[in-house]
């Protein structure tokens, strides 16, 4: 019997964006003088030619189904030009070559349910991973969560009324997919893995698992007379790098597997340098389908940092001004000896100083 | 008509609220698809558990080696079989975008019309590496669906440890501040990877990013094995129609608060407009009839605040080009590493301006694929050897802007002190 002849992939990779952008994008490419912002959700580019474009920015559930796509394509055809791109936190922006378009582009994306704004100083769309609907080791959803604190936020999104742009992020684990951002939620494991130790010879490399471990807390162990690893659960650190390589060391748990939040990671160079995030909050339950204890604490920060922060201050800025124990004591979050970093390198996040504000 | 819905009082929760929701989409899907009516049956199950329900396993294309990642379910009951049978396989297909993030609706509508054929019809723009996340097909769906979408002129991404598809911002397309043409780098670095992202064959995951300046919109710093992003050696453009325009509106308390006090490197100086000074580096500009900014450039760290604030009335300079950074990464395993500067300034313009980056990139990735260990990234690789090492492999001669600063500890052998300054005085008189 003949195998049935496979199609040879045409090895294109990434493809040339020239074919999708808007006349005057691909017209004025590289000679663009400046921008403004006339309304939330609406950016102003000015060419050098004079030529001027339009952008109406507007937020998306990200994970789309083919109707919600065909329906904004409805709209890119008829309001927008055709065009669209889509931004890093998947907003999605249409382009248009007069002012005159704009309002009943904005008019029909909102009638559509798609929120206009996510620009300059607002709360843009959270950038998310896969969570329970498609990753292998979520310790929960991602898509949930999200929809459930952008309803929250969503006066945020549409207005610019925060001292300068918020990012947030969400992750399922460790991992931190999510990324970095001034605001990020993340799940933090409290309890070390439980094995499976039927599973485990022949489901997982062991050597490789082993080597995994950022504490050296696994080791190979003859369990019930078969293969298998065992964790040195004081040594454990409950990180989870275990679990992708050797799926029968679980370490979800529905109660244990608590929300972390971190605040302050900037990857601009804008004023200082780029910072990573700082925990500031745990012990958060996860708890679907709207994670209420999580939208708590982040309009907590949020709330204190608009109404504290000075222009342009990021949420790393400000707290660069206030110092850390106003932070705690304004937004009344404890803060407890595991926040205090014990990892390689922790020194550095010590006071080695007097600059104490009083 | 697909077959009768699973109730889904968890999810309902998640079509109340203003924001758009996947829930409402994926029902919409469920409507025509017994395969969407099961996926939400398995999520809703998720929800009432607070547990994840899918496992890897090995599904690919014919020829690629990665590019899909398979997910098979592991909700069954206790004869083995699936809760949710007919979403038993949900893989999805990682596709590379183009530069930018740019479609016609047209291209739009044809992907939708791939994916309600051979998937779920639920597409995600875009995942957090970039690619259009295809989700939801079965295993013998895979190939007829990546065919189809190969012929619409895309192609797989990264998965597991391969280059990986990457990103880069809007850039020269619409952005004044652009320092170098991002979606031409973009393409041409990674489609001479091509063999590295269909064929995984890395110790690890290797991730490039490009941003158009240091506004790093790409968070390419915190996140890419090497970084791209743009910046400029000569001065700050400056534009007096706009920056009295930017001054009207915005006033003497704003200029000096927001755009004076907040300059990293104090380069930039509130003057009487009579009082500014000329000078090779210095760039000025009036902002009304008696005041003007004055900035000097060799103080300026590019750090874009200015510029961003006052947009046109500040701008880049004109001899452009970007600064390389090298080892960004999260957590796992040794902690978090932003990326450091291994290349302070590279020019961008011309073809062979990017073949240069192009070489670059093939050195490191393979410096990386012979010298990190298994599951180590760039950046812990370049941690256990040190940048010293890393940049002599490379042949890229150490440069100040590489550090914060220099050594605070006496424990290094010193016998080369003597030649290595020789070294670099000769190296000095030739350049």
């Amino acid at each position: 019997m003949s195998q049935p002849q496979m199609r040879r992939a045409t090895e294109s990779g990434v493809p040339d964006n020239k074919q999708f952008l808007h006349p005057l994008l691909a017209k004025n490419y590289g000679n663009w003088k400046y921008h403004d912002r006339p309304r939330p959700g609406v950016l102003h580019h000015v060419a050098h030619s004079g030529e001027e474009v339009w952008t109406v920015r507007a937020g998306t559930q990200r994970q789309m189904d083919v109707h919600t796509i065909r329906r904004l394509c409805d709209i890119a055809d008829r309001y927008a030009e055709s065009h669209v791109r889509f931004t890093i936190r998947s907003n999605i922006e249409f382009m248009v070559s007069s002012e005159a378009k704009v309002a009943p582009l904005i008019a029909e994306l909102e009638k559509s349910g798609f929120p206009v704004g996510g620009t300059g100083n607002s709360v843009s769309m959270i950038a998310h991973t896969q969570g329970w609907l498609h990753c292998d080791i979520p310790g929960t959803d991602a898509s949930g969560a999200v929809k459930a604190l952008m309803d929250e936020l969503i006066d945020e999104f549409r207005n610019e009324r925060m001292p300068n742009r918020v990012h947030l992020s969400t992750s399922c684990c460790e991992i931190n997919c999510g990324g970095q951002a001034d605001i990020a939620i993340i799940i933090q494991h409290t309890k070390p893995p439980k094995i499976n130790h039927d599973l485990v010879a022949n489901v997982c490399e062991r050597p490789a698992v082993v080597a995994r471990c950022p504490v050296a807390a696994i080791r190979p162990a003859l369990v019930n007379g078969k293969p298998s690893l065992e964790v040195d659960e004081k040594k454990c650190i409950c990180c989870g790098a275990c679990y992708p390589p050797c799926p029968p060391m679980q370490i979800n748990d529905p109660e244990h597997s608590k929300f972390a939040i971190w605040v302050g990671g900037k990857n601009s160079n804008a004023r200082a340098k780029p910072t990573f995030m700082k925990m500031v909050a745990a012990g958060i339950p996860n708890n679907p389908p709207r994670w209420p204890e999580v939208a708590e604490v982040v309009k907590r920060i949020l709330y204190v940092y608009k109404e504290d922060a000075r222009p342009w201050e990021r949420l790393s800025d400000w707290i660069d001004r206030i110092g850390w124990p106003r932070f705690f004591e304004r937004t009344e979050l404890p803060f407890t000896k595991y926040l205090i970093d014990d990892w390689r390198g922790a020194r550095v996040n010590l006071n080695a100083s007097t600059h104490i504000r009083f | 008509m697909a077959k009768q819905m699973y109730p889904t009082p968890m999810l309902d929760a998640l079509e109340t609220g203003p924001w758009p929701s996947f829930v409402t989409g994926l029902k919409r899907l469920a409507k025509d698809k017994d395969y969407v009516v099961d996926l939400l049956g398995q999520l809703e199950h998720s929800y009432t558990t607070r547990k994840g329900y899918w496992k890897g396993g090995t599904v690919g294309v014919f020829g690629y080696g990665g590019g899909v990642i398979p997910r098979f379910t592991e909700a069954k009951d206790e004869a083995g079989k699936p809760l949710f049978p007919a979403a038993a396989e949900f893989h999805t297909l990682r596709v590379m975008p183009p530069a930018g993030m740019h479609y016609n609706t047209d291209v739009l509508r044809k992907m939708a019309d791939i994916w309600e054929k051979h998937g779920s019809g639920l597409i995600a723009f875009h995942g957090q590496s970039g690619d259009i996340m295809f989700q939801g097909a079965t295993t013998e769906n895979v190939q007829p669906a990546f065919d189809a979408i190969n012929e619409l002129g895309f192609d797989l991404g990264g998965a597991g440890p391969a280059v990986r598809t990457s990103m880069s911002c809007v850039g020269a397309a619409r952005c004044e501040q652009s320092c170098y043409d991002e979606g031409t780098a973009h393409r041409t670095v990674i489609n001479s990877f091509l063999d590295d992202i269909h064929r995984p064959s890395l110790p690890y995951k290797f991730k490039f990013k490009f941003s158009g300046c240091p506004n790093d919109c790409m968070n390419s710093i915190q996140r890419a094995d090497m970084a791209v992003i743009g910046t400029w050696r000569d001065n700050i453009r400056t534009d007096e129609a706009l920056a009295r325009k930017w001054f009207d509106k915005h006033g003497m308390n704003e200029l000096v608060n927001d755009v004076v006090a907040r300059c990293p490197t104090k380069a930039i100086q509130l003057k009487e407009a009579k009082a500014v000074r000329a000078g090779e580096s210095v760039s000025t500009v009036a902002v009304s009839d008696t005041h003007a900014l004055e900035i000097e450039n060799r103080d300026c760290v590019r750090c874009m605040h200015c510029i961003n604030v006052m947009t046109g009335a500040l701008a880049p300079g004109k001899d452009k080009g970007a600064t390389i950074l090298v080892g960004g990464k999260r957590t796992l395993k040794i902690g978090d590493l932003m990326g450091t500067v291994v290349v302070p300034f590279m020019k961008l313009e011309t073809e062979e301006d990017r073949e240069k980056l192009v070489e670059l990139g093939h050195q490191i990735v393979d410096f990386f694929a012979e010298n990190a260990l298994e599951h180590e990234r760039t950046g812990e690789m370049i941690e256990r050897i040190g940048i010293v090492n890393f940049l002599d492999a490379l042949g890229i001669d150490v440069d100040p802007n590489m550090v914060a600063q220099p050594r605070t500890n006496p424990y290094v052998r010193m016998d080369g002190w003597d030649e290595e300054v020789a070294k670099m005085a000769a190296k000095k008189k030739v350049a």
